[in-house]
């Protein structure tokens, strides 16, 4: 019987040959893609065989990271053997792969590269040199299967320009030295660790390390007494939003239990690079703080969340996160680190913990504000890794040795990430209130060679931009509003003379509509018109101060609300170059 | 004092002083005042999600504006949503949406071209929004359409990352096909691995096109221009959900269709209800009367092609053909007595429809020789359960779910079959709920459940006994409800003693721990449901089956409260509603049985006429005796078939096909030349659903009213007026007065006869309310969602336990015969095709029979994937491909019976259930074999 003739009478009545292979090709299998046995071996064998309750779904980014690593991208064939694995839909995996930039999906015919180096076009970076560095290795010879990535900011702008080779950072980079590396990377050898001076577990012991935690545990310091330093000192949330550290954990500990903690490592805010320096140096200092602040407010697990640029300082801190474990100084609460994927965003708190439970770091709507509907929908104490850093000394040493630093009438110290065009870049323990003038003068060896103090941005990329002639204003928290600025993480990236504000600018918005989530209409679309519009030599103020507002006023997040600082600035303070 | 639940929040908005319900959003407060706020992610019925930012709102001593969406109103506070900054905000952002569409759009303001993107252009116009040059020369880059999927047109130039769409198919729907992908400007909407969507794992329910804002997602037939001529008011015509939907038609064609929001759906629609409408106005449709030729003999040919219907039949008048239907009947029916006649109704027809024919075949043919497909799909649960609980309908609503802490479904591919209420179960596991999956198939809910039990096909008594012992063994019965709301314990528990999961653990092929888990789990639950299928009941031992699930609810007293009882899933839209309207050999309407003298004599009494007091022969055993010797005084010689198609619907085929084509006078009443039909002496062009007017009663005892929308093709006629001007040369004296047909006279009448059940539904009240649960005693009267809660419908008032035994299938698979056949539906064709496999997108998703096993079996035939296969039993043959489908057991085969190329009751076995008489489809053996 040939095939027309069994057609049913409902079907259309004619079909070509090839039509109605591709109906019996369609028919053999159940809709959409199915996972092939070989792929779900090959899934296995990394993640693991499924647990009796199933995988958890917080581990999916843990699981990709994972396949990354091993293949050097996600081939489809893995994406849906994962999805079958861990019983997601196939959507649910792929919009999240999707969204991390250190995820590459692959189609399953595609060659993975053998390795990827990012040079990064932060704000520092550029000033530094990073487009010449990328243009000598777009005309240098490479190993076979490198390629080559602009991203952006890698949080080493003080050996700027900067660049990831793999998983290996290299600073003050050359073509030469990234080829270098290329080649040593590609024929792997073990990491050490003795590459870094850093104080170990036992070392920040033997110094009193850990005593604070243990006297808490055994009831010996109150916990009201550890709050109380922490307000006498006035110690602020040091990621940016400077929000009062006791006053935090006071509303954590009222909340129900389970409560959970969550220890923000994420720095991306271009021009940032204090934590990787403490956690570089002493990994142990932020870790006593987050045992204090688990003890103080009742928390059973602490999540550290590390950007996934800090590949060293990630393995330095699990070394010594084992090291705590295999002798800890009190009963420990449970402890994971999690690895972040190439997302600005995720330092926003509540993107943070849509990553950190497996998903896009997608901002949430607040309220509810996470010390009361945090992570895993439980009350969250979210810190920043440079706030948790002083609270040993600050019980320690009492609140009234940290309250004394500062000048102009501030309170505090500080530590400035400083670079750009500076003799010394670099982090800076300095008092808070000192001016960018003091800093630079007193901290960082004055200017460049040959560069005059043009500009200076005092809070990365959103901070905003300020001229030389503000540089005497004192930077601390609230002091920057009237200008138009923020502190926040005090990453004060310094511009000279030759440098215009404009670029700057552009950089940042740029920046801001690459790392935008996407979620909202103001700053998905704002931030990618605002970097076009930035463009032209002569401003549309009228658009641009438009999309300014609908950015400021209506974006879910501090991505979006900030955005528009560095434009406004330039209207403000540099309008000059846009006119 | 003021109540703390007090549910009213004192607020400012826009300077007045105004109240909210407590937990209210800005926005939803602001509706409900008349005050109009811009939005586009949100949609009634969707999660809040807050991110378009068109319904910013300005809150006193918030930095920021707020998305009304998402915020709750609080006492005290002071809104401006009306206020320069926040409609600054508000029209930017549709200023900024705007910019990056296109000029073009697919979903217009009615007919105007420049108003091309539905709520966003609405918004625009309101807001007088207009997106400067300055921002439009900066548009996105658009991606490509794709126009991949046969139902629906996927522009994501006009998509604005609302992700309505996305929550419709992953919160709502929970088919987890859409998500949103990418980040920033790159973000994008998304079918798995973005793939197209026609190559997705999309089950095409629609949910995102209806959820969709701008016409990015799409239903094909309604890309661009969007006027209507009308909207009318229905029911889905497919499964037993009974979804409500509202038929869009113009230039009298009906070009979409939409969910309503009805208590069975709420909104949302699967495949069938949503596409599958175009079967109205297939070619295909009969337009007028047909009589068959002089001189062409009857045979069993079946696959003829129906535009060839002439070589067959030739048309004739009404008169003519009526008066020949009519004429040849009572011929027979006084020469050889009322037992000659039969006649099946339908369970797609409306309950008027259902009850006029039963009393035809009652009052005119003389007989209670009526049935329909009840017999083929749940008469063994509804015989266990009038038995057992007094009642054959559902004690609980399938949504009643939600209030159910562990779901048990056996036998039942919901997702497939029921796919709305499977929504419900998968939005019960979302918010805790626990499912429990028994089927020697995995299907798709499993990806839901807390267990699946794979079970071995035919071995339910053994497993559910299981159950029943450790429940009682452990102490886990529920006593105080045993002892006194049940009869019959002693012999249930004596019975249950030999059938420990470690003894029936072999048998099933369930671990013992694991029975013993699930038992415990449905014993303890705070409440606990039962849903199930043709799996349990389309077995020789299905009324044991459900025996069993209801001993099991029963001992763990998990009935007669919310979110606890028993939920057998019905098939088609109005099954229950023609068996509640009595179109069952055994029963008047209301499960009055026929035997009993008091109801004998109340419809002898109300009809007027002297009845058959023995009841009629069940579907199969009516073609049985179509073929009966013809000395046999029971000899079927002449059948009415309204809508059925038992040319395709009964088990072994070949047999029941020869049953027809002996019959010296057949009528068949349809809307298309089905199998049936080409048996036929008579065909009666018969109207579709989407073309009457009339009520169904759908799974969850909801009766509910469908209007007209379209007028029906040719000389076609409402099957009301059919059955009447049929009747009418029976010389019964029928008088339905009113409009379409007489309907509302004939419910009321109906109404009568089921005073027990529906008393306080009025035709008037349907038309007031659309739809009415019902047991319902009076106009006052909501209806009864759950029922039992304080005594059952039975004679004492008790459950009774009724202990089963087991017994085998009757046809076990042996060497010559070593598979087994297992049939049943797909999620794109309904019953016997004969609608759905002339609905286009129906069609185009499934366009061809395919048998399923897994990977193992189709190993060991030495097959691949997409191969032909020969399947054949001891009673036919069929040809197929072979579809891969893990979730088949071993050496287990899985066939769908609607098409008619490869008809699966070729195979099947008729052996009965004896309670039930019910064909045992679910099991018989079969060899399959590799063509070349």
């Amino acid at each position: 019987m040939s095939a027309l003739s069994r057609l049913p009478d409902g079907a259309v009545a004619l079909a070509t040959p090839d039509e109605l292979r591709e109906r019996i090709r369609r028919s053999a299998h159940l809709k959409g893609r199915q996972p092939a046995q070989a792929a779900l071996n090959e899934v296995r064998e990394l993640i693991g065989a499924r647990p009796a309750g199933g995988h958890r779904r917080d581990l999916l980014i843990e699981h990709l990271h994972r396949l990354q690593d091993h293949w050097q991208g996600l081939f489809e064939r893995h994406l849906v053997a994962l999805a079958a694995e861990m019983n997601l839909p196939m959507a649910e995996v792929f919009e999240v792969a999707s969204f991390y930039h250190h995820f590459d999906i692959l189609r399953d015919g595609d060659i993975a590269p053998s390795l990827t180096v990012r040079v990064c076009d932060g704000l520092s970076c550029e000033l530094g040199g990073a487009q010449s560095l990328l243009a000598g290795l777009g005309a240098a010879q490479l190993p076979a299967g490198v390629r080559v990535l602009s991203a952006p900011c890698v949080g080493r702008c003080e050996h700027a320009p900067a660049a990831l080779v793999g998983q290996h950072a290299v600073t003050r980079a050359t073509a030469e030295a990234v080829i270098s590396q290329a080649n040593r990377a590609l024929a792997p050898v073990p990491y050490d660790l003795s590459a870094i001076d850093f104080i170990a577990y036992d070392e920040y012991r033997a110094v009193g390390g850990y005593l604070l935690a243990a006297a808490l545990a055994r009831g010996e310091t109150s916990p009201e007494t550890v709050l109380q330093a922490l307000d006498d000192a006035g110690l602020r949330g040091m990621g940016g939003a400077g929000f009062a550290a006791a006053r935090k954990w006071r509303i954590v500990r009222e909340q129900p239990a389970p409560r959970l903690m969550a220890v923000n490592i994420d720095e991306g805010e271009p021009g940032t690079f204090k934590d990787r320096t403490w956690l570089e140096r002493d990994p142990h200092r932020f870790l006593e703080g987050a045992l204090v602040a688990a003890q103080v407010c009742g928390i059973g697990e602490i999540y550290i969340y590390v950007r996934d640029e800090y590949h060293e300082a990630r393995r330095l801190l699990q070394a010594e996160l084992e090291a705590l474990q295999a002798d800890p100084p009190c009963a420990l609460p449970r402890i994971e680190l999690r690895r972040g994927a190439g997302a600005y965003i995720c330092g926003e708190e509540s993107a943070m913990i849509e990553s950190i439970e497996g998903k896009r770091g997608e901002p949430r709507l607040r309220p509810p504000y996470i010390a009361e509907t945090g992570l895993f929908g439980r009350p969250t104490l979210e810190h920043n890794l440079e706030t948790l850093h002083w609270v040993r000394d600050i019980v320690e040493k009492g609140a009234a040795w940290y309250a004394g630093h500062g000048r102009n009438g501030r309170r505090g110290l500080r530590a400035f990430s400083v670079s750009g065009r500076v003799r010394h870049p670099g982090v800076k323990l300095a008092p808070a209130g000192i001016t960018a003038r003091e800093l630079i003068e007193g901290y960082c060896g004055g200017m460049a060679e040959g560069h005059e103090l043009y500009a200076y941005l005092p809070g990365g990329a959103s901070g905003g931009i300020l001229p030389a002639s503000l540089a005497d204003v004192p930077l601390d928290f609230d002091t920057l509003q009237p200008y138009g600025c923020f502190i926040g993480s005090a990453a004060v990236i310094v511009l000279g003379h030759r440098d215009r504000a404009r670029d700057a600018a552009l950089n940042m918005m740029r920046f801001f509509a690459h790392e935008s989530c996407g979620q909202c209409t103001p700053c998905r679309v704002g931030t990618d018109k605002a970097a076009r519009l930035m463009e032209a030599p002569v401003w549309d103020n009228a658009t641009l101060e438009d999309l300014n507002q609908v950015m400021a006023d209506a974006s879910i997040c501090g991505l979006g609300q900030a955005a528009p600082n560095p434009v406004r600035c330039v209207q403000r303070y540099f309008a000059h170059e846009v006119a | 004092m003021k109540s703390p639940d007090l549910p009213l929040v004192d607020f400012t908005l826009d300077g007045r002083k105004v109240q909210a319900l407590r937990g209210e959003s800005i926005l939803q407060a602001a509706q409900r005042l008349d005050v109009q706020i811009p939005r586009l992610c949100h949609s009634d019925g969707l999660r809040p999600d807050g991110n378009c930012r068109a319904c910013m709102v300005e809150v006193d001593g918030e930095r920021t504006l707020a998305a009304s969406c998402c915020r709750a109103v609080t006492p005290g506070m002071s809104v401006q949503s009306g206020s320069p900054r926040a409609r600054k905000a508000q029209a930017m952002v549709i200023e900024l949406l705007l910019a990056d569409l296109p000029q073009a759009g697919h979903k217009w303001l009615g007919d105007d071209a420049t108003q091309p993107h539905g709520e966003l252009s609405e918004w625009a116009q309101r807001l007088g929004v207009v997106p400067r040059d300055e921002l439009k020369t900066l548009r996105r880059v658009q991606p490509e359409a794709d126009l991949s999927h046969p139902a629906m047109a996927v522009n994501l130039d006009a998509c604005i990352q609302c992700d309505r769409c996305v929550r419709a198919c992953r919160d709502e729907q929970v088919n987890g096909v859409l998500g949103s992908a990418g980040r920033g400007m790159a973000k994008r909407i998304v079918f798995d691995l973005g793939d197209a969507m026609g190559h997705s794992t999309c089950v095409a329910c629609g949910e995102c096109v209806q959820a969709c804002p701008t016409g990015a997602l799409s239903p094909k037939t309604r890309v661009g221009p969007q006027s209507l001529d009308r909207q009318v008011d229905s029911v889905c015509p497919f499964c037993g959900v009974g979804c409500q939907l509202t038929y869009n038609v113009r230039d009298g064609r009906i070009v979409s269709v939409d969910g309503r929001d009805g208590p069975a759906n709420h909104g949302r629609l699967c495949v069938k209800g949503r596409f599958g409408f175009d079967y109205a106005h297939h070619p295909h449709r009969l337009l007028r009367p047909l009589v068959r030729r002089e001189g062409v003999a009857k045979d069993t040919l079946v696959l003829r092609d129906p535009t060839r219907w002439a070589e067959v039949f030739r048309e004739a008048t009404w008169d003519e053909a009526l008066t020949r239907a009519a004429g040849g009947l009572r011929r027979l029916r006084d020469t050889h007595g009322p037992k000659a006649l039969a006649g099946f109704g339908s369970a797609k027809g409306t309950n008027e429809e259902a009850y006029l024919f039963q009393k035809l075949v009652r009052t005119g043919f003389g007989s209670n020789n009526v049935d329909h497909c009840t017999r083929l799909c749940h008469a063994s649960s509804v015989a266990a359960l009038l038995e057992g609980v007094g009642s054959g309908a559902v004690s609980n609503q399938v949504n009643d779910v939600a209030h159910a802490e562990l779901i048990f479904v056996i036998g039942s591919n919901p997702t497939s079959n029921h796919p709305v209420a499977a929504t419900w179960m998968k939005n019960a596991v979302a918010h805790g709920a626990r499912i429990v999956l028994a089927d020697p198939r995995v299907t798709e809910l499993s990806r839901h459940a807390w267990r699946t039990l794979q079970f071995r096909a035919d071995t339910d008594v053994a497993l559910l006994n299981a159950r029943i012992h450790t429940i009682i063994e452990e102490g886990l019965a529920a006593q105080d409800f045993i002892d006194a709301r049940t009869r019959n314990f002693a012999a249930l528990r004596d019975s249950v003693l030999a059938f420990s999961p470690e003894a029936m653990s072999p048998v099933c092929g369930i671990p013992a721990d694991t029975i013993r888990e699930v038992a415990r789990a449905f014993a303890t639950a705070r409440s606990a449901m039962i849903l199930w299928g043709m799996g349990i009941s389309q077995h020789v031992h299905g009324t044991d089956n459900a025996r069993c699930l209801i001993a099991l609810c029963a001992v763990a007293g998990q009935i007669g409260k919310p979110g606890s009882g028993l939920h057998p899933l019905r098939g088609q839209n109005n099954v229950q509603g023609a068996s509640d309207a009595g179109l069952i050999p055994m029963m008047y309407p209301n499960y009055q049985r026929v035997a009993d003298p008091a109801a004998h004599a109340w419809f002898e009494r109300f009809w007027g006429v002297p009845l058959d007091a023995a009841p009629g022969y069940t579907v199969v055993e009516i073609l049985d005796k179509a073929l009966a010797p013809d000395i046999d005084p029971h000899k079927v010689r002449g059948m009415y078939i309204l809508g059925e198609n038992p040319a395709m619907s009964d088990p072994d085929l070949n047999h029941a096909r020869q049953a027809l084509a002996s019959l010296e006078h057949l009528v068949v009443q349809d809307i298309f030349m089905t199998e049936t039909a080409w048996m036929a002496d008579v065909v009666l062009p018969a109207t579709a659903w989407p073309e009457k007017t009339g009520t169904v009663t759908n799974t969850d005892r909801m009766v509910q009213l469908g209007r007209q929308a379209i007028d029906p093709p040719g000389e076609a006629r409402a099957d009301l007026w059919i059955v009447q001007e049929i009747a009418s040369r029976f010389v019964l004296d029928w008088r339905y007065e009113g409009a379409d047909h007489g309907v509302a006279a004939v419910y009321e009448e109906m109404r009568q006869a089921m005073h027990a059940s529906i008393a306080g539904i009025t035709w008037a009240r349907l038309v007031r309310e659309g739809c009415v649960t019902y047991p319902c005693a009076d106009e006052a009267d909501p209806g009864q969602p759950t029922v039992f809660s304080h005594s059952f419908p039975t004679a004492d008032g008790r459950l009774l336990l009724v202990p089963a035994q087991i017994i085998p299938a009757d046809e076990q698979p042996d060497a010559l015969y070593p598979m087994v056949l297992v049939t049943g539906r797909m999620l794109e064709h309904w019953h016997t095709g004969s609608m759905t496999r002339r609905s286009r997108v129906l069609d185009a998703l499934e366009p061809m029979a395919v048998a399923s096993v897994n990977a193992r079996t189709l190993a060991a035939l030495g097959c691949t994937a997409g191969d032909r296969v020969a399947l054949a039993s001891r009673r036919g043959r069929v040809e197929v491909h072979v579809r891969l489908d893990d979730g088949t057991p071993d050496g287990t085969v899985f066939l769908p019976f609607a098409f008619r190329e490869a008809a699966a009751n070729l195979l099947t076995n008729p052996a009965l259930d004896p309670s039930g008489k019910i064909p045992e489809f679910k099991f018989c053996a079969v060899r399959m074999e590799a063509l070349a």
